[in-house]
Parts: structure tokens; C-alpha cells; sequence
């Protein structure tokens, strides 16, 4: 019972309208928390946290770029998860949902390297370097900006996505390679210091800001990808007849 | 089911290549015109060359590589031979992997005969000679499989090439760490073990793999 | 008389629209069956919908004999020889299900004399004039011998000398227990046995 229930919803789910009512409905408050987290976790890194020993208040970017590069993974294996479903049971809005994440997991990347290499410039006096860890979140920039282009190359929307869907979890090998990257080479870049299970080595007191623009990313990254798919929704179906009718309704 | 058709397949492939002599050589052409530049650009002391061979050799065969990948799929989708694999009961799947075994035949083979020579012309040390062909045994294997699957992936596109190239930059990049790296912890007298290890990892996780998302690629490719 | 082909309301969907009203075919030994519509109606998807070429969007087909299928393009290879080409395809499809079929597959030499090509066996099929092509993918039919014939516009680039010899060669297979199932926009089909019609009908414009 509560089987059919669960499929039937899941597929219902799938549906345009459905979809298009969920995806209206939910943004702003997924931004209103992106706003709330975004604001104690930033004034808590500002503010808060005291200075680092060694680093002094440099250190502080870790906060953007720490999520974020977290961010950069989830939102990979939420595409990936993403792709499965559109490949196996053919959703339309699953499709859409994985293409229209790559673009916010790429900017997820850029940001990332952008905030490391301004941190690693006072930190280690280079803007780059070839060690492990940046040079598999270089690749992992490099496998979003090749899913964009596979599916930019094709007329046939569905098509293009059920491809780039293949392509995405093709390259999901990438994430556990740059996530233990750090362990498997020796490098410049800092080993693992938080864990989920177990003992973190970063202090305490530095850890709430980052507790809180983690959160923060995550909604960041939902409310974008609800935003972004109910637009390429509307754009796609924008001769079909719900739309039109959700057009005369609004005027 | 017999392995007649699959055998008939096999070939075929042999012979069009053969006809295609000029077209089949040209990646190992390339190869050469790439480990030539090399010394002129950089300069020729032995020293240098040395240090920088086994990473060299493993780019130049690369992108000697990407050049072939262009006609893995695409001209039997042109001229309506890719279509056929479907008409009948032959597993689709046993087609793919035939392609893969004769282009490897027809791509990579040669680059690993050609090893030795490029050895010596960037003064690799005579030691660490096997371990390059080796590592380059299963890197041109490797990039077959991923090569074909990219080619696969994009052949619904007009301009597939640089698409391609793109596109196999992120799957190529960890075979040429491991490859080249291999190749260079030998020529320093340490062992390649762990290299080679990882890299024979990851050929069995792209034998299983790869064919099976190559032939769903090529069915979507195919309306 | 054995059925060799069941398809039930097939359809196919190309960016999310059914191409054709879902349309049901049932093909019988030594029957042959005509496909009509207008230009662009998906008569050739539904051709390679029966083949197997296309997985159906909707309902279902079910194969009882082995099939060949010649589309708009001979499938050959235009850096071989005709004869080449033909003895792949012998290889290829060898094995398949012959059914019921009373004559076997015969050589490619045979087939190539039966379609007038003979004096071509050496030549590139790629030199091969539009016409000249067509009838190399007759040969193809005749050195493979599946019960189940799928041709896409046979008559297409033919004159009526040829267009003759593709209904002989229909002619033929029917009356040894095979089946057809064509598409042809313009000259229909002269045989023996008058041909069935299956018609096919662009999908209206369905809205959700």
C-alpha cells in the first residue's frame, strides 16, 4: 500500500504541473535560508572566530571555500542520482534537473579554485599548483563544462540529456578520487581534518561558522536548482497548453 | 549463437583498415611529428629530454590517440552500417567489443611497437624501456574504451572532434598520471607497482563498464 | 499460415511527441504488405521500429522469424568491393533464423548475377551508381535469405526495369514462404499476390 503510494507519487512528481507548483512554492524559502545561515555564518568567521596563530586573519576564506568545495561534490552525486533516474525511468524533469545543475556545480568548482588560489597565495606564495587534490577539482571543473557541452551540442533536448546523463555517471569516478586524493598522495594541500565519524582535528571554536555556510551552501544550491529547472521547464514547454493556461491565469 | 558474425565483424575492420592504409597511419605519424617537436622546442640535452621522456612519449601517444577516435563510430553511422548491429540477434554488446579489440589492434598496438624508438630518442634510460610499454599497453587500452565511449556519446553531434577531445580529458587525466608515473619511478630505480596496480584497476573497471554504456550511447545516438 | 511478424499499436517519440498514430501490423508467410503516408508520416521509423533498430515508445512487437532490413542507404562499405561487401554480409547474418523458408541463402556470386551486377563484383561499392546501389542491397537480401523482408522506398532511384526486377525478386521470396514489408511513396508493388496495405497517419498534436 504505502509501496503504490510512494511510486505513484514519485512518478506524479515527475509530472510538469506538479513539478512547476513544487518548484513556485519552495524557492523562497529555500533562499530566505540561504539568507539567514549565509548571515550568522559570515558574521561568525568575520567576527567571531579569533584569528589563526600562523595565518593570521587570512585564514578566514576557508569559509567560502571549504563549503563550496563540498558543494562542488554533492552537487555532482546529486546529478548523478539525478541521471539515474531520468535514464531508467525516463523523466522528463529529472533530465532537466541533472542539465541544469552542472552549470551551479561548475560555478560551485570555480569558486573553489578561485578562493584557494587566493588563499594559497599568501599561505604557500603560489597561486596554483599540480598536487593532487587541485588538479582533481580542475578535472572535476573540466567534467562539468564537458557535460554542458555534450548537452548544448544537441537539438533534441531529451536526447542531449539522456547522453549527457550516460556521460554524468561516467564520470562519477572522479569523486572519490578527489576525495581521497589528499590521503593517496602526499601533498601540498591540507589532509583531511574534518571526519563525520570520529574525531575532527579543527579546533572547536572555529567550527560553527562553518557548520553554518555549509548549511547555507546547500540551500544555496536547492534553491538555485528549483529556480533554474522551473525556468528551463517553462522555456521548453512554452507552446505547450498548461503553460498557456498558467500564462491567461496570471494576466 | 556463433561466433561467425562476430568473426566476419573483426575482419572487416582488419581489411578497411588495410584500405585505408594512409588514414590508419596517420596517428603514428603524428606521434613521431610530436616526439620530433619535442627536442626542438625544448632543446636537446640529454639531461632534460631524460626527465621529461616518459611523460613525453605518454602525451604524444595520447593525442596521437584522440586522432583515431573520430572514425571508431562515425562513418558507419554515415554510410548506415551501424543501424545493421541491431537488425538480427547479435548481441550488441559482443559487436562493441570486437570494434574496441580491432581499433586497439589498429591504434594502440602500434604505439606500443614503437616505444622502444621513441625510448631513445628522448634518452629514456634502457631500464625503464618495459615499463613503458607496459603502462602503455593498458593506457592505449584504456583509451580506447574511453575513447570509444566519448565517441559513442557524441556521435548525434555535428562537430564531434573537439567535443571528443574535450570530453576524454577528464577520464585520460588519472591513466596518464598513473602511465607516465609509472614509466618515471622506474627510470629512478624505485618500483611501479602501485602505478601499474591502479592502472590495471582501472582497465578491468572500464572492461566491465565502458561497453555497456557504449552501446546505450550508440542506441540513443541512433533515432 | 505462420505468422512472422505481431506489432500492436507501435509507436515511436522523438523529443517527447509521438511521430505517427499508433499503428498495428500483422505480417504472414508469403504475404507482402505495403506502408504508405506522406512525406516526413514515419513510415521509415516504423520500418526500423519493426526491425529492431528502434526500441517502440509504445506497445508492443514481437518477432517470430528473423528479419533484414535495407533502408535508404545501402548499408555497405563504400572501400570494398561488392563482392566483399556481400560476403560480409553472408557471415554477419549467418545463423539466423531461416524458418520456414524453402530456399536457402545462395552465394554471392549468384546474387549478384540474379540482380545484373556481376560485371561489378571487383567495384568499390562506393563507385557504384544511386541505382546500382539498390540493387547491391537486393543482392544483400538474396545471400542472407531471412524470411522477412524490410524495405524502406525499394523503388526509390530505380527506372521501371528495375523497379520490374524488385517485384520478381518479391515475387520469389513470397512464393518460398518469406514476407514483405515495404514503403514506397510513389509506384506501388506488381505482384502475383495483390500486397496488403498499412497505412500511416502523423500523429495529431497531442497535448498534455
Amino acid at each position: 500500500m504505502i509501496w503504490t503510494t510512494l511510486k505513484v507519487g514519485f512518478h506524479k512528481l515527475g509530472t510538469p504541473q506538479v513539478f512547476y507548483r513544487l518548484s513556485s512554492l519552495l524557492p523562497p524559502w529555500l533562499w530566505a535560508g540561504f539568507g539567514v545561515c549565509a548571515a550568522i555564518g559570515v558574521y561568525q568567521a568575520l567576527y567571531v572566530v579569533p584569528p589563526d596563530y600562523q595565518q593570521g586573519d587570512s585564514f578566514r576564506i576557508l569559509y567560502v571555500h571549504v563549503p563550496a568545495a563540498w558543494q562542488a561534490m554533492a552537487t555532482y552525486v546529486v546529478m548523478a542520482v539525478l541521471a539515474m533516474i531520468a535514464l531508467v525511468w525516463r523523466i522528463r524533469v529529472a533530465e532537466i534537473m541533472a542539465m541544469v545543475s552542472a552549470p551551479i556545480g561548475a560555478a560551485m568548482t570555480l569558486l573553489c579554485l578561485a578562493t584557494g588560489s587566493i588563499w594559497g597565495r599568501p599561505m604557500w606564495g603560489t597561486w596554483w599548483a599540480w598536487d593532487a587534490r587541485l588538479t582533481s577539482m580542475l578535472v572535476l571543473l573540466f567534467v562539468y563544462l564537458g557535460i554542458m557541452a555534450l548537452y548544448a551540442a544537441y537539438d533534441d533536448h531529451r536526447k542531449g540529456a539522456r547522453v549527457a546523463c550516460i556521460l554524468i555517471l561516467v564520470g562519477l569516478i572522479n569523486i572519490p578520487i578527489i576525495h581521497f586524493s589528499v590521503e593517496w598522495w602526499t601533498t601540498l594541500h591540507q589532509g583531511a581534518t574534518i571526519r563525520f565519524f570520529g574525531e575532527s582535528t579543527m579546533h572547536p571554536s572555529m567550527m560553527p561558522p562553518l557548520v553554518w555556510m555549509t548549511v547555507a551552501f546547500k540551500f544555496l544550491y536547492a534553491a538555485a536548482l528549483l529556480t533554474r529547472a522551473r525556468n528551463e521547464l517553462l522555456r521548453q514547454d512554452r507552446s505547450r497548453n498548461w503553460v498557456k493556461l498558467l500564462m491567461l491565469k496570471s494576466t | 549463437m556463433t561466433a561467425r558474425p562476430i568473426l566476419a565483424l573483426f575482419k572487416r575492420d582488419l581489411r578497411l583498415a588495410a584500405r585505408h592504409a594512409g588514414q590508419s597511419l596517420l596517428p603514428l605519424v603524428f606521434l613521431f611529428a610530436v616526439l620530433i617537436l619535442i627536442p626542438l622546442g625544448v632543446g636537446p640535452g640529454p639531461n632534460l629530454l631524460a626527465v621529461m621522456a616518459p611523460g613525453m612519449v605518454w602525451v604524444a601517444a595520447l593525442l596521437s590517440g584522440l586522432l583515431a577516435l573520430e572514425h571508431l563510430f562515425r562513418p558507419d553511422l554515415e554510410d548506415g552500417t551501424l543501424e545493421q548491429w541491431w537488425v538480427g540477434d547479435t548481441s550488441v554488446l559482443a559487436i562493441v567489443m570486437v570494434r574496441f579489440v580491432s581499433h586497439w589492434l589498429i591504434t594502440g598496438l602500434p604505439v606500443i611497437l614503437i616505444a622502444p624508438l621513441a625510448a631513445q630518442m628522448l634518452y629514456l634510460p634502457p631500464h625503464a624501456v618495459p615499463t613503458l610499454m607496459l603502462s602503455l599497453l593498458l593506457g592505449t587500452a584504456l583509451l580506447t574504451l574511453f575513447g570509444g565511449l566519448v565517441a559513442a556519446l557524441t556521435l548525434g553531434t555535428q562537430r564531434g572532434g573537439v567535443l571528443l577531445a574535450i570530453l576524454i580529458f577528464p577520464l585520460i587525466v588519472p591513466v596518464l598520471i598513473f602511465g607516465a608515473g609509472a614509466t618515471a619511478v622506474v627510470a629512478d630505480g624505485l618500483s611501479a607497482q602501485a602505478h601499474l596496480g591502479l592502472l590495471t584497476a582501472l582497465l578491468v573497471l572500464a572492461l566491465t563498464l565502458v561497453p555497456l554504456a557504449t552501446v546505450s550511447a550508440l542506441r540513443l545516438n541512433i533515432e | 499460415m505462420q505468422t512472422l511478424i505481431e506489432a500492436h499499436a507501435l509507436g515511436f517519440k522523438r523529443a517527447g511527441r509521438l511521430i505517427f498514430t499508433p499503428t498495428t501490423l500483422t505480417l504472414h508467410a508469403g504475404q507482402c504488405v505495403v506502408v504508405s503516408g506522406a512525406n516526413g508520416s514515419g513510415k521509415t521509423t516504423f520500418l526500423r521500429l519493426l526491425a529492431g533498430i528502434l526500441k517502440p515508445a509504445a506497445g508492443a512487437i514481437e518477432r517470430r522469424a528473423g528479419v533484414n532490413f535495407v533502408g535508404h542507404q545501402a548499408a555497405f562499405k563504400a572501400d570494398l568491393s561488392c563482392l566483399e561487401n556481400l560476403c560480409f554480409q553472408h557471415e554477419f547474418y549467418a545463423g539466423r533464423d531461416a524458418g520456414k523458408l524453402l530456399v536457402p541463402a545462395i552465394s554471392a556470386i549468384e546474387a549478384l548475377s540474379q540482380v545484373g551486377l556481376i560485371k561489378l563484383m571487383r567495384r568499390r561499392a562506393g563507385h557504384l551508381s544511386a541505382g546500382q546501389k539498390k540493387r547491391l542491397g537486393l543482392a544483400g537480401l538474396l545471400v542472407t535469405q531471412a524470411p522477412v523482408w524490410l524495405l524502406d522506398e525499394p523503388y526509390a532511384s530505380l527506372d521501371e526495369s528495375g523497379a520490374q526486377q524488385v517485384d520478381r525478386l518479391i515475387d520469389q521470396h513470397l512464393r518460398h514462404g518469406g514476407g514483405v514489408v515495404l514503403s514506397t511513396h510513389r509506384r506501388q508493388p506488381v505482384l502475383s499476390v495483390p500486397a496488403l496495405s498499412c497505412p500511416i497517419a502523423a500523429a495529431a498534436e497531442a497535448e498534455t
